[in-house]
């Protein structure tokens, strides 16, 4: 298959400005003839139904929550770039830009991560005029603080809660246009399939989640918003109900997956603590701007944190990176403490820790100001772990937090289906193989305010066929189709419940194709995984009845997609024979241990195409240029 | 550090459905670990009931990290348990004795009808939102976000609002099921900052015209509200909207705002 990425010619700070110029245009008195399906009200999802209802367009949009306010954006602690350069500390759309290549490893597209860069301060404005509460300075102008893999404070932030506030400014918007009855919204409604109709997304099949009728909705375009996959893993720091299946849906339809392996563990989480957890809770990325991460010099050191002294201690992002220090990037810090932990010096039950140190920062700055800049944040830590940061030291340990990876699309975040549009967490575009600190929300809501809701009118405009009936064998097939597997899944009946079988699935992706992956481990992963699968559809419990809120049922759904999805991760990653950003692979790596990119080889983004039940989906390469930067070694030293 | 375990007694209430009359059902909870969080100690609970052959207990939950607001639950007849500004996926089980009985009920207030055991329809929110909630405003045009300073004392009590997760545990807690702290978070957080400054006054009166619509009670000054809100949102805010709602009342507007600006 051929991919065309659609990036406008011309100069970089001209593409988009041309592209809008260029692209055709639905005038005001025709949009309201066409109609879109927005699958996910989290920040992009949400952004883009209040802002395609107020063009005019008819839009329906789905989330499986009870209410489109709890998508999981919310749980987004740290903040949101922008190149506003408000702190007049040499920031600018180019260094945006230049940062989130970098910082992504030289993985991601230049064209859509300059355009995302440009919108970045239009997203600041439109967020304030909404009334997200920012920080503000005591002169009433706004505060920004500083993230990793960036050298200028750019990120703007509500507390230790902007995704919160950022999602409940779009959750406005879009109650606003619910009111005005320009959105119809369902509520507790999960997609369960996207419909073709002559090669163009048309429609969706749904499950209520209250009653269990399943049922087709069609329009003139469709668009998923519905997040990453990092619950595959099944501890991750997603909320529990995040899951895979829109977009391994639409994959299975034929919609192309883009880098399936590129998965970010985030360095500060809470560890661990026993087999029956079931989620990782983020302790947010800003806490790195006056937390000293280190571990004690000494293997099986026995002494608590503070009768340790400082020359005993080894403040190992310090020592490594000097320039960047505790605010190195993501996939940079996790790996550190990885490392550190695997030499046998980590802290805490089992080894698996690092401490977050603030003793210098309330010496410094007193526990008032620390308190006022992360105080929610240390109520968590100290609610979950029962002690007190502002005492002792926190002690954190990497956990899944995002994914790169998504369905591949062109620069008007349309996939390879027509029609199909993919925006937010679940598209590939913007991060390459690691995504910087307070860049997701920024993507979000430019995907969703910005980009699609112009980029889309180009599909209509282009495509003006009647909106299929839900009447259409297409859609009767789909319905058939997902009523049978719910049959089955309750007709199996077996031993073991479907977390059992999520459990130990995210345990082999966890050793296999988790922070560090190697040839072996990955063939062993694939290997398992089908066999898992198959024990899943044979052995799988799964109580209650379809015609009814049944949450073992939800759960047996998205899991066994998992069961299928993590193998596609695990080829992927076999496949791409380099180290880059989140994909750590161990045979190739530089001296001092850092990711060794082969730019000759690998330079390309891996679009993988579905062939059929247990048959190897099919790479197409979608090469790379970088006109504007220049491919380095990324050195944070 | 030994990790202690628990042995616990729980009175569940179990409802098939909206029209189901519900009862409660008593479960052995042994051995839960300490550290486990209120909702592990109910997935170990599920889990054992789904190797009998039994239905788990339903209940709503998301992010587990207290802040998507999902959670809804009446632990010993405190929503979201005993322990203050927390919500159920962060209360830990190092907060119960070994041996106790824990009462788990739903909300229960009229406008959150229950669906299934514990999960409740919050819908009811979303309605009193979907009035007056929001600026209006469209996307595209915003002025410059520093164009206009907001004192930070403002900005800090606006955030302080809008830290409201909607999680309905204000309404639960009342006796009259009043969901006037909910309303004021958000009517505070816009009036306190000039973005909110155009409708003011109309919205509050159509926020509160909706509360009443919906069928939540009014408010007599208890405050049990704020003592079981997971995010301790101040009663204060309660009299600043009281305040907003008399202004707004006793003033006559020029003309009526305009309500949408799109096509």
């Amino acid at each position: 298959m051929a991919l065309n990425s659609k990036i406008p010619s011309g100069p970089i700070e001209k593409k988009w400005d041309k592209h809008r110029f260029e692209m055709k245009l639905v005038n005001p008195a025709n949009k309201r003839k066409y109609s879109v399906i927005i699958v996910g009200t989290g920040l992009a999802g949400a952004s883009a139904a209040a802002t395609m209802a107020e063009l005019g367009y008819k839009v329906k949009s789905f989330c499986f929550q009870d209410t489109p306010r709890r998508a999981h954006s919310i749980a987004a602690q740290g903040g949101i770039n922008a190149a506003k350069n408000y702190q007049n500390d040499g920031d600018s759309v180019y260094r945006l830009f230049y940062d989130t290549v970098k910082g992504g490893d030289f993985r991601a597209r230049e064209a859509n991560v300059y355009r995302l860069a440009q919108i970045s301060t239009s997203i600041i404005d439109q967020c304030v005029a909404q009334g997200v509460p920012f920080a503000r300075e005591y002169g009433g102008h706004l505060a920004n603080r500083s993230f990793g893999g960036a050298q200028v404070s750019r990120t703007f932030y509500a507390k230790g809660q902007t995704g919160q506030q950022l999602l409940l400014g779009a959750y406005s918007a879009l109650s606003r246009q619910i009111g005005l009855g320009k959105v119809e919204m369902y509520s507790r409604t999960e997609m369960v399939d996207v419909v073709l109709v002559d090669g163009h997304a048309k429609g969706i099949i749904t499950r209520d989640l209250v009653t269990g009728k399943i049922e087709a909705h069609s329009a003139d375009a469709v668009v998923l918003a519905t997040g990453g996959y990092g619950n595959v893993f099944f501890l991750s720091t997603n909320a529990m109900g995040c899951n895979v299946t829109s977009t391994y849906r639409a994959y299975k339809k034929g919609a192309l997956f883009g880098n399936p392996c590129y998965t970010q563990i985030h360095p500060t989480c809470i560890p661990v603590a026993g087999e029956y957890q079931s989620k990782l809770t983020l302790m947010s990325e800003s806490l790195r701007n006056d937390g000293r991460i280190w571990v004690p010099k000494n293997k099986n050191e026995k002494r608590p944190a503070h009768e340790i002294p400082e020359s005993d201690r080894d403040y190992y992002l310090e020592r490594k990176y000097p320039s960047y220090g505790n605010l190195a990037p993501r996939d940079i810090s996790s790996r550190s403490a990885k490392e550190a932990c695997d030499d046998g010096r980590g802290v805490g039950p089992g080894g698996l820790g690092v401490y977050l140190d603030f003793s210098d920062s309330i010496k410094r700055l007193g526990e008032d100001t620390i308190a006022d800049r992360y105080g929610n944040l240390f109520d968590m830590y100290a609610r979950i772990t029962n002690e007190n940061p502002y005492k002792a030291p926190m002690r954190i340990y990497p956990a899944v937090h995002y994914t790169m990876g998504g369905l591949w699309v062109d620069y008007n975040l349309m996939s390879n289906i027509p029609g199909l549009h993919v925006i937010g967490e679940a598209n590939f575009s913007d991060h390459g193989a690691n995504r910087l600190g307070a860049s997701a929300l920024m993507q979000g809501l430019a995907d969703g305010y910005f980009v699609l809701p112009y980029t889309i009118g180009d599909y209509y405009a282009n495509n003006k066929t009647p909106t299929p009936s839900t009447d259409h064998p297409e859609f009767k097939k789909a319905i058939e189709e997902v009523t049978n597997r719910t049959k089955k899944l309750l007709s199996i009946n077996g031993k073991r419940t479907v977390d059992d079988f999520h459990k130990e699935l995210g345990h082999i992706m966890w050793d296999n194709c988790g922070m560090a992956r190697n040839k072996e481990g990955l063939q062993k992963a694939i290997k398992r995984i089908p066999e898992l699968r198959e024990e899943f559809w044979k052995d799988v419990k799964v109580t209650g009845g379809a015609d009814q809120l049944n949450p073992s049922l939800e759960k047996a759904g998205r899991v066994a997609d998992f069961l299928e999805f993590g193998e596609l991760m695990c080829i992927d990653a076999l496949n791409r024979e380099e180290s880059c950003g989140g994909h750590f692979r161990t045979e190739y790596q530089t001296e001092e241990g850092e990711a060794k990119r082969n730019d000759d080889k690998y330079c390309y983004v891996s679009a993988w195409e579905y062939k059929g039940d247990n048959q190897k989906p099919v790479e197409t390469k979608e090469d790379l240029q970088f006109e504007n930067v220049k491919l380095t070694q990324r050195s944070y030293k | 550090m030994s990790v202690k375990e628990l042995n616990l007694k729980l009175k569940v209430w179990r409802q098939k459905n909206p029209k189901d009359s519900g009862h409660f059902e008593e479960y052995d909870a042994k051995g839960i670990s300490e550290h486990s969080s209120f909702l592990e100690m109910l997935d170990i609970v599920n889990d054992r009931l789904e190797r009998d052959e039994k239905e788990p207990i339903a209940f709503d939950h998301d992010c587990r990290e207290g802040i998507c607001g999902s959670c809804s639950m009446v632990i010993n007849g405190y929503a979201h348990g005993h322990m203050k500004g927390t919500t159920t996926c962060q209360l830990h089980m190092y907060n119960f004795k070994d041996g106790e009985t824990v009462t788990v009920e739903p909300w229960r207030a009229k406008p959150f009808p229950v669906l299934k055991d514990l999960v409740v329809d919050r819908g009811a929110f979303d309605r009193i939102i979907q009035t007056g909630g929001f600026v209006n405003i469209n996307t595209g045009g915003a002025p410059d976000a520093n164009a206009l300073p907001i004192p930070k004392k403002d900005a800090d009590l606006a955030m302080d609002a809008a830290a409201c997760i909607g999680c309905g545990a204000c309404v639960a807690s009342c006796k009259n099921a009043s969901a006037m702290l909910f309303v004021s978070a958000k009517v505070s957080q816009l009036s306190l900052l000039p973005q909110g400054q155009v409708e003011r006054k109309d919205r509050v009166k159509k926020m509160l015209a909706a509360m009443d619509h919906e069928g939540f009670g009014n408010c007599t000054n208890q405050y049990e509200c704020e003592a079981g809100c997971p995010k301790n949102i101040s009663v204060q805010f309660i009299a600043r909207m009281n305040k907003e709602y008399y202004t707004a009342a006793s003033t006559q507007e020029a003309h009526a705002p305009i309500a949408e600006g799109s096509f």
